[in-house]
């Protein structure tokens, strides 16, 4: 290991830095961090090459649970909840999904702690018919053993699996029309929820396309009122769909959303969590790679051996296994549209980074995991939506990337999918994009098709099945991305056709794929690195 | 072009097998010392049945069906209502009824291929409102079965055969039909569709259909 000059600041101080978390790679830089799927890479990058790192997180609330309490006596516009309950009336708790935080947080789940300490409130307050549904939209149901841990045994035991269940947007009994918006969006809701005298959603807002009508609008809905804005058109004028207030997602959900406040009576808690995904022997993830000690490098180093030496499986399950230390920084109870507000506020204030100027080339590590692969396989259509999805929309104003710049995914785009979670990924990947990569003829052509197919109804029913559109809306996911994008190269993937079927390139390193784009854009482009995660989100100047 | 959904029935939609509805029969019988030597016989063979089966469904008919020789065509036909409401109805999967309503609501013509008897499927059929179905059928001669299938013997391949000449005859497009099994003797009735499912799958089966990223289904 080569011997470094400690350093009093992270990097050198560069021309014109916009931001504490800004690091421009000199000749004296450390190299960087990179996650590959379940490895992790140790790359040196060209100099000159800004690294973007995610902030430190905000310091977690010393109380939650006085926070939580005083949320709900403190709502925003709306009755305290103790004065909205009466004995004998009907409330449904709903919950977000495994898709949210990410990883896994530690337990106790904050939706454990909230709530317990609902369910006390409703108790001394004679409610007893108490439901609590996961909203797990179109997502996979969680398994028994995933919904214990997230609510604790205390709650699963008394509630599971009459009173505590998943959504289920295929029951044909289960949903209810609540009506179509003025711009013909259908709105359908799970018929529990619908028939409550009080919906009581406890979101954890994880990234700011999370929370708000989402929730439930979104959470407790079906197919038909999930196609209005699942769609390419309306991601495409998602600019980007991370900031709600340039989203079409946003404000499609939103209208919808006014059409559930007219006939639901909604009480809304939000959670903002802090940045704090790595902690004890991974804690040096979320550092500056110049600022490791010793013993960091050593970590880092005993980490990359023993992964290097490891089956992939076992990598996996041994990442999923490490649940991240989130704390709670804020909470807001009351109506949807302000609390949403608060929320989205303390996100960007943890995740907004200060960035001056579009890249050539935008290098990012994808993880090992994405919202839609918890104990399961980052398939190939995940490894496109963490890339052209959710890494290309981490940003307010522009893009990090210039139009028709190049993205360098580290991933090695292994041709591998969970048959559990992911069946109609599968038909998706290998029938669908070898004939086209097009979203429009796609949604048009096969859509219905997969949505209705009564194989992956059942799957999704019955078993932990994504629902059959699934895989088309983690295409439109990418849909922006893929439009501004100049081209794609997937650095270290172990094959040929998984990045071809995506429509990439592939590198056999991260030096060869940056060479490759400097092929492409011109000798002397500029190189940002998005050090994800922790979750990081540019705010372009 | 139109588009069907081909099921097989034994381990698929129900619970129960042919093996079910002979011990049924057997049970059933007039006088009780024959219930009894037929129960118990029935019940001696159930490991021949099996050792058969695992190595080949056509093995498995001929052992099989001759035990049905010599017995009254009449008596089976009479049996036949008795069995379904005892025995086959309580087996039908739940998840059975809403694949059949989801595939039905896409259009899909309703056919069961299967190696049962015609007896025990004609009520089932009713009841599931399929719109098709072919089955195995006994030889009877002077109204007492031989212990012969009449052809074609519904296993196998054969099953894959009378698909492509039914979607032939009815204007069917293969590639857009749908197939559901739970054994891989049905293999053949698999691929020869557009949409292969394994249902509640054994071993085999499985193996196979996650080799061919077949989806999985269970609706026990």
């Amino acid at each position: 290991m080569r011997e470094r000059q400690p350093k009093t600041l992270r990097g050198p101080v560069p021309r014109n830095k916009e931001d504490d978390q800004v690091v421009y790679i000199d000749n004296d830089s450390a190299p960087r961090v990179l996650f590959s799927g379940e490895d992790l890479l140790l790359e040196d990058l060209p100099v000159g090459t800004r690294v973007i790192y995610p902030k430190p997180p905000i310091e977690g609330l010393a109380n939650p649970g006085a926070a939580i309490r005083y949320a709900l006596n403190h709502p925003l516009d709306a009755e305290p909840l103790y004065a909205q309950l009466m004995p004998g009336m009907r409330v449904t708790i709903a919950v977000d999904d495994i898709s949210l935080p990410l990883p896994p947080m530690a337990t106790p789940d904050v939706r454990q702690t909230i709530i317990e300490i609902l369910l006390e409130l409703l108790d001394a307050n004679g409610v007893d018919d108490v439901h609590i549904i996961v909203a797990n939209s179109l997502h996979r149901k969680m398994t028994e053993s995933e919904m214990k841990r997230m609510l604790g045994p205390k709650i699963h035991n008394a509630f599971y699996p009459d009173r505590y269940y998943n959504h289920d947007a295929e029951d044909p009994d289960g949903m209810v029309h609540l009506g179509v918006t003025d711009h013909g969006e259908t709105v359908n809701i799970n018929r529990r929820a619908v028939e409550s005298d009080l919906v009581i959603y406890v979101n954890i807002n994880l990234v700011p396309m999370d929370g708000g009508h989402k929730s439930v609008t979104v959470g407790l809905c079906d197919y038909d009122s999930l196609r209005p804005h699942h769609e390419p058109e309306t991601i495409r004028a998602s600019d980007s769909y991370m900031d709600p207030k340039k989203s079409a997602l946003s404000s499609k959900v939103d209208r919808m959303g006014a059409i559930v406040d007219q006939h639901m009576n909604v009480f809304h808690i939000e959670t903002a969590i802090n940045n704090r995904m790595f902690a004890g022997a991974t804690a040096f993830l979320a550092k500056n790679e110049d600022e490791f000690t010793e013993i960091d490098r050593l970590k880092f180093e005993g980490l990359k051996w023993t992964l290097s030496k490891t089956p992939a499986a076992a990598k996996r399950k041994v990442f999923q296994s490490i649940p991240s230390p989130y704390q709670i920084i804020s909470c807001f109870a009351g109506k949807t549209e302000p609390v949403h507000e608060k929320i989205l506020a303390r996100c960007f204030e943890q995740y907004a980074v200060n960035v001056r100027g579009q890249a050539d080339i935008l290098i990012c590590g994808v993880p090992f995991i994405s919202p839609y692969n918890v104990n399961s396989i980052l398939n190939p259509l995940l490894v496109q939506v963490m890339g052209l999805g959710y890494f290309h929309n981490m940003y307010r104003g522009k893009p990090v990337l210039k139009k028709g710049g190049v993205m360098i995914l580290t991933h090695p785009c292994y041709d591998e999918f969970d048959h559990n979670h992911h069946p109609s990924y599968i038909e998706f990947f290998n029938r669908l994009l070898p004939e086209t990569r097009d979203a429009m003829k796609l949604r048009h052509k096969y859509e219905e098709e997969f949505a209705h197919n009564p194989s992956y109804i059942e799957m999704y029913r019955r078993g932990n099945a994504y629902h059959g559109a699934h895989p088309f809306f983690m295409w439109y996911w990418g849909e922006n991305g893929r439009q501004h994008i100049g081209k794609v190269i997937a650095a270290g993937a172990q094959n040929a056709h998984v990045p071809a079927m995506l429509g990439w390139d592939r590198a056999e390193s991260l030096t060869e794929a940056i060479a490759m784009a400097r092929s492409f854009v011109g000798p002397s482009p500029e190189i940002t690195m998005m050090h994800h995660p922790p979750i990081v989100m540019a705010d372009m100047e | 072009m139109a588009a069907a959904a081909f099921y097989d029935l034994d381990g698929t939609l129900v619970r129960t097998n042919l093996v079910h509805a002979f011990a049924y029969n057997a049970k059933n019988q007039q006088g009780l010392l024959r219930s009894v030597t037929k129960t118990l016989t029935t019940l001696a063979s159930v490991p021949l049945f099996m050792a058969a089966d695992f190595y080949n469904r056509r093995l498995f008919n001929d052992v099989f069906f001759v035990r049905y020789k010599g017995e009254s065509e009449d008596r089976l036909r009479y049996l036949a209502d008795e069995l379904f409401e005892n025995a086959i109805r309580p087996s039908i999967f739940p998840g059975a009824y809403e694949l059949i309503d989801k595939s039905r609501q896409l259009g899909l013509r309703q056919v069961l291929v299967t190696g049962a008897l015609d007896l025990t499927v004609r009520p089932l059929a009713k009841h599931l409102k399929i719109d098709d179905y072919v089955t195995n059928r006994l030889e009877f001669v002077d109204g007492y079965a031989t212990g012969r299938l009449l052809p074609p013997v519904m296993a196998a391949a054969t099953k894959a055969s009378w698909m492509r000449i039914y979607a032939e005859k009815e204007r069917l497009n293969l590639s857009d039909c749908y197939g559901y099994s739970d054994s891989m003797s049905d293999l053949p009735m698999l691929s020869v569709v557009g949409h292969p499912t394994a249902v509640n799958p054994d071993m085999r089966l499985r193996n196979t259909a996650l080799q061919h990223d077949w989806p999985i289904l269970d609706l026990r």
